[in-house]
Order: structure tokens, then sequence, then C-alpha cells
């Protein structure tokens, strides 16, 4: 089985200011594209992530094959606790993804 | 109207632009060279502290580039968001260097500082006169959180940035301000189309970014009363509609909406096409005005002090009971700071973060297997200086400590000599509120001077 990230170009994710995260995902073609927008369930984000599904924004754009998700952080940019300043490693998630 | 071209050196001052690029658009007669100078992509530390990010030497050694191209070019040249933060001292820091070059230079030059700082008590009257409102998600403000912050500031948006331009000043140093509005200022006074300006400015704000070579900066960019033109000025970089369409994602939790003071734009319905190999024409995108003007508050307050020590654990039976030793070690350090320090658990954190194992993303790896070995970060943030002391006291023990009662005493690796580094005091973001104003420059002080 292929990962989420194999499938498609590319995933990236970066936080959006300090209180929001977003994650692209570019699947390349627009083949890809819609196979991703059918299988990709906000639910299976919801849990990787460990978010409530209220919080989740979803795009998908047509125009350039990317599907976009963004959410508030649960740690505030900076804050003691924050691991990941950028939240650019949080991609990696979505990449490893069983698909 | 004529086409107004706005030249952007890069995304920020401090990255780096290629020169040759900056000299090619300097050659293409811009009406306005515009760079940022901050943002708060780095966390709060920059904010909280009003330090600059980068260093001065870096800033003074590209804004030196900078006013040479401004001299030749003959245009104003204008920043925003001096010093990362923008706060009042980051704009007569950025001054202060600007004063020197002039005099290296030999340039006489007329500048206008644009100070968006806001004191605490007139956040405060604000506050009580419900002319401010959280976003989503804001921290509670009130009367002690807005006392406890060291800096706030306002982000100035095109209003106050066209103020400055009107004053004639060839340099406009400006404290905290959208990204956009530096960019998007002079083609709005000029009667480009309003949607336009904003998006071209928004596509163009992290300088080459949107085309095919990020790291060669410098991109101009052409605005007139339907839409506008972007186009990379590095001889090796290319926009194509994909790359400037995606930039729109970049960064931003919406992709088709971006609020301004005063407004947002929305570009659901904007077209990209490519004109040539270079350059990328977009129409379509829409301003809408809002009947009340405001502007975005930004703040920091003290997190605490914190101090941080490292050890690294390579014995096989330590690699794979990390956890359980972390879990052990913190409860018998928690008791050991309580008996001899007399210190409480509520005035200071204790952390532990396994790099190798989870310490990028902590609860949500999947990915858990057994590393060759592991480093054990230990963080500690107390409300004072304490931190430091803390440290110490934890050092022996982060040594030596034991899984077992009845083992030989472990000796890990510390690899530095002190262990512990004190992180001095860290900061934390406390606004995310909009502030109204009856009038644009209400929260905003303009000061002239000529060198």
């Amino acid at each position: 089985m292929l990962t989420l990230g194999e499938k498609v170009r590319k995933i990236r994710s970066k936080n959006a200011g300090p209180f929001w995260v977003t994650i692209d995902i570019f699947c390349g073609n627009k083949k890809i594209y819609k196979e991703v927008c059918n299988k990709l369930t906000n639910s299976a984000i919801v849990n990787l992530l460990m978010i409530s599904e209220q919080q989740l924004k979803r795009f998908e754009i047509d125009d350039l094959n990317v599907i976009k998700f963004s959410f508030p952080r649960k740690i505030i940019q900076g804050d003691i606790f924050d691991r990941d300043m950028h939240g650019a490693q949080l991609a990696v998630l979505l990449s490893e993804m069983k698909f | 109207m004529i086409p107004i071209k706005v030249l952007v050196p890069s995304g920020v001052l401090g990255l780096g632009f290629d020169l040759e690029a900056l000299n090619n658009g300097v050659k293409n007669n811009p009406h306005i060279i515009s760079i940022d100078g901050g943002s708060t992509d780095s966390g709060p530390y920059s904010l909280g502290s009003g330090t600059s990010k980068y260093s001065r030497a870096a800033i003074k050694a590209e804004w030196k580039s900078l006013m040479i191209a401004r001299k030749k070019a003959n245009v104003p040249l204008v920043i925003g968001s001096c010093g990362t933060c923008g706060t009042n001292g980051m704009v007569d820091w950025m001054e202060n260097i600007t004063i020197e070059l002039a005099e290296e230079l030999n340039q006489n030059i007329k500048i206008a500082k644009l100070y968006c700082q806001q004191e605490k008590n007139f956040i405060k009257k604000n506050f009580q006169l419900r002319k401010i409102f959280p976003l989503n998600p804001a921290p509670m403000l009130n009367d002690q959180l807005i006392e406890e912050m060291t800096n706030i500031v306002a982000l100035a948006g095109a209003e106050q940035i066209q103020e400055c331009i009107n004053t004639g000043a060839e340099i406009i140093l400006a404290g905290r301000t959208t990204d956009t509005a530096i960019i998007s200022a002079l083609p709005l006074m000029k009667g480009a189309n309003p949607g336009s300006s904003w998006h071209g400015a928004k596509v163009v704000e992290c300088g080459a970014l949107c085309s095919t070579n990020p790291t060669s900066g410098v991109v101009m960019v052409e605005f007139d009363k339907t839409g506008f033109t972007v186009e990379p000025m590095s001889k090796n970089a290319f926009c194509t509609s994909e790359t400037v369409a995606a930039h729109m994602l970049y960064e931003n939790a919406d992709p088709y909406i971006l609020h301004e003071p005063g407004g947002y734009m929305d570009v659901t319905y904007s077209n990209y096409y490519n004109i040539d190999k270079k350059k990328v024409r977009v129409e379509g995108a829409k301003w809408h005005s809002s009947t009340q003007y405001s502007v975005k508050l930004e703040g920091a307050k003290i997190a605490g002090y914190q101090s941080s020590l490292l050890v690294l654990l390579r014995d096989k039976k330590y690699v794979e009971n990390v956890k359980k030793w972390t879990d052990k070690l913190s409860k018998f350090l928690k008791k050991e700071i309580n008996e001899r320090m007399d210190i409480d658990t509520s005035e200071y954190t204790l952390e532990f973060r396994h790099i190798g194992l989870n310490s990028t993303l902590g609860e949500l790896e999947k990915n858990l297997r057994s590393p060759v070995e592991v480093g054990v970060l230990c963080l500690i943030t107390s409300k004072n200086q304490i931190s430091t002391e803390i440290a110490k006291l934890i050092n022996p023990f982060l040594l030596h400590f034991p899984l077992s009662s009845n083992e030989e005493l472990p000796t890990f690796a510390f690899p530095f000599s002190p262990v512990h580094s004190d992180r001095g005091c860290v900061y934390e973001f406390a606004l995310n509120h909009i502030l109204e104003l009856d009038n644009p420059m209400d929260a905003f002080q303009i000061e002239i001077l000529e060198v």
C-alpha cells in the first residue's frame, strides 16, 4: 500500500500566523487530485492530528489540484511547550499516512 | 492611469538577494522600492524583547545596497516592520543604521518614520470602550494581561504608508505593517484596481518565492486599472501561472480571502496566465471595504525564565526504557526541588523531550522505533530566574540516575560544560485581536527628519 506522500507530488505544512497551521497537498495531476479528494476524509485528518473536526477547514482548489487543510494550533507558536515553531514538520505525518 | 511598478528586492531584509537582479529591477524604472523588515514568523521573542531577529551587520549591508539602488532609481524606498517586530525602538534602530549609511554614501535624504507601537493605557481604554475584538482563536483579554505585555504593536495598512508617501520622504521606515501594505499603498493611491493591488502585493510579499527560483529574491510587479503583472528580475527565475497562484496558499489559512486594515480581498475568481516565459498576468481579485476601519494588534508577554540541559543516552537498556527513566527521574526531581529548595511545582515547569524518539511531533508521532541513542532535553521554565538553580540541582541526577535501585550507578554522556544553558527570558504571544479606529492615523504617528 502506498503512503499519501508517495501518491502525490508534494505535501507541505506551515504556520499561518502564530495561531494557525495550514497543510497543502499538491496532487500533481487531476486524476490523483480527484482520487485524494474522494478518499482522504476529514475524520482521517482529525484523528491523525488530534484536533476537533469543527476546527478543521478544508479547501479543494481545482485549478491547482491542491487540497488544503487549516486549523488552529493546539499550542500557540512559541509557547514553552511548542516543539515546532513553524509547524513545517507536521506534513511528515500526512506523507507517511497509508493511503 | 499610468501603470505603477513596485520593485520588491526580497521577502525580508536580512535574507539576501541577487545584486544583478536588483540592478535589472532599477533599470526597469520602478516607481517605488518596497521591502518587508519583519514578521511574527519566528515566534514571540522578537516582539517580546523588542529586538531584531537578524544581525545588525546583515541588515546594514543589505540596506546599503537598497539605498544605493534608491538613489539610482530616484524613487521612494520603504521598509515595513523594521527590526522584525516593528516596535518604536526598532524603527529608531533602523533610523540609526540609515543615518550611518547616509554619511558613508554621502546622501542627503528626507526620512519619514511611522510609529506603530501602542501604549498600554491606550489599549486598556479601547478595551473598556469595546473597540477591541478577539479573532479566532485569541487569548482572553483583560487589564492585567495588557499590563503584563512587554510590547504591543498595531499593524499599519496602506492608509498609513500612503500618509508617509505624501510627506515626500525618500526613505520610509515603518514600524509593524502588514506585509502587503508597503507594496499596495502606491498603486492604490494612483488608482490601480483595488482587489488586484492587494492580490499583487500578496503574491510578491515573499519576493521571488512566487517564482521558480525563490532565492533570487527580486521581483517587479506592475499594477494597472484591471490587474497586475509579475516578473522576476533574475535571469534564472521564471514566473508561471502555477507558481504565482500557488503563493496564495503559502502561510495563509484561507487560500481565497486576505484580511487587511479597512477590508478584505477575495481572489476566488482570479485568472492567472503567462504573458511570456517569465511574466504572469493576473486579473479578477475583488476588494470589499468594511464599514468600520480596524487594524490588527500583536502583543507579547514574559512566559518565564528558561534553562535547559542535554544528556545523551547510548546504553541499550536505557535507550529502550527512556520514557520510563525520565518519568521516574521527573518524579524524583520534583520531590528533591521541593524538599531542598522549597519550591512548589506550581512555580516552574519541568519537561523532558526525547530527541531521536518523538521530540518533533510529541504525542502525534506514529513511527516509534527504538533508536541507537536518545538525547534527553530537559527544559525548566520558572516565573523568576530560579530556573538556573533548579538546573544545577538536576545536573548530578541527570548524569547518574539509575533505573533500578540494585544496580551499579550509571553515568551518561554530557556533551557540554557547563551542562546547563540559560535561555534567559522567554515570551509568549498574548494578543490576536483587532482594534477599531475612527481614523486610520489614530493609533499611529509620523516623524520626519532630514539627514
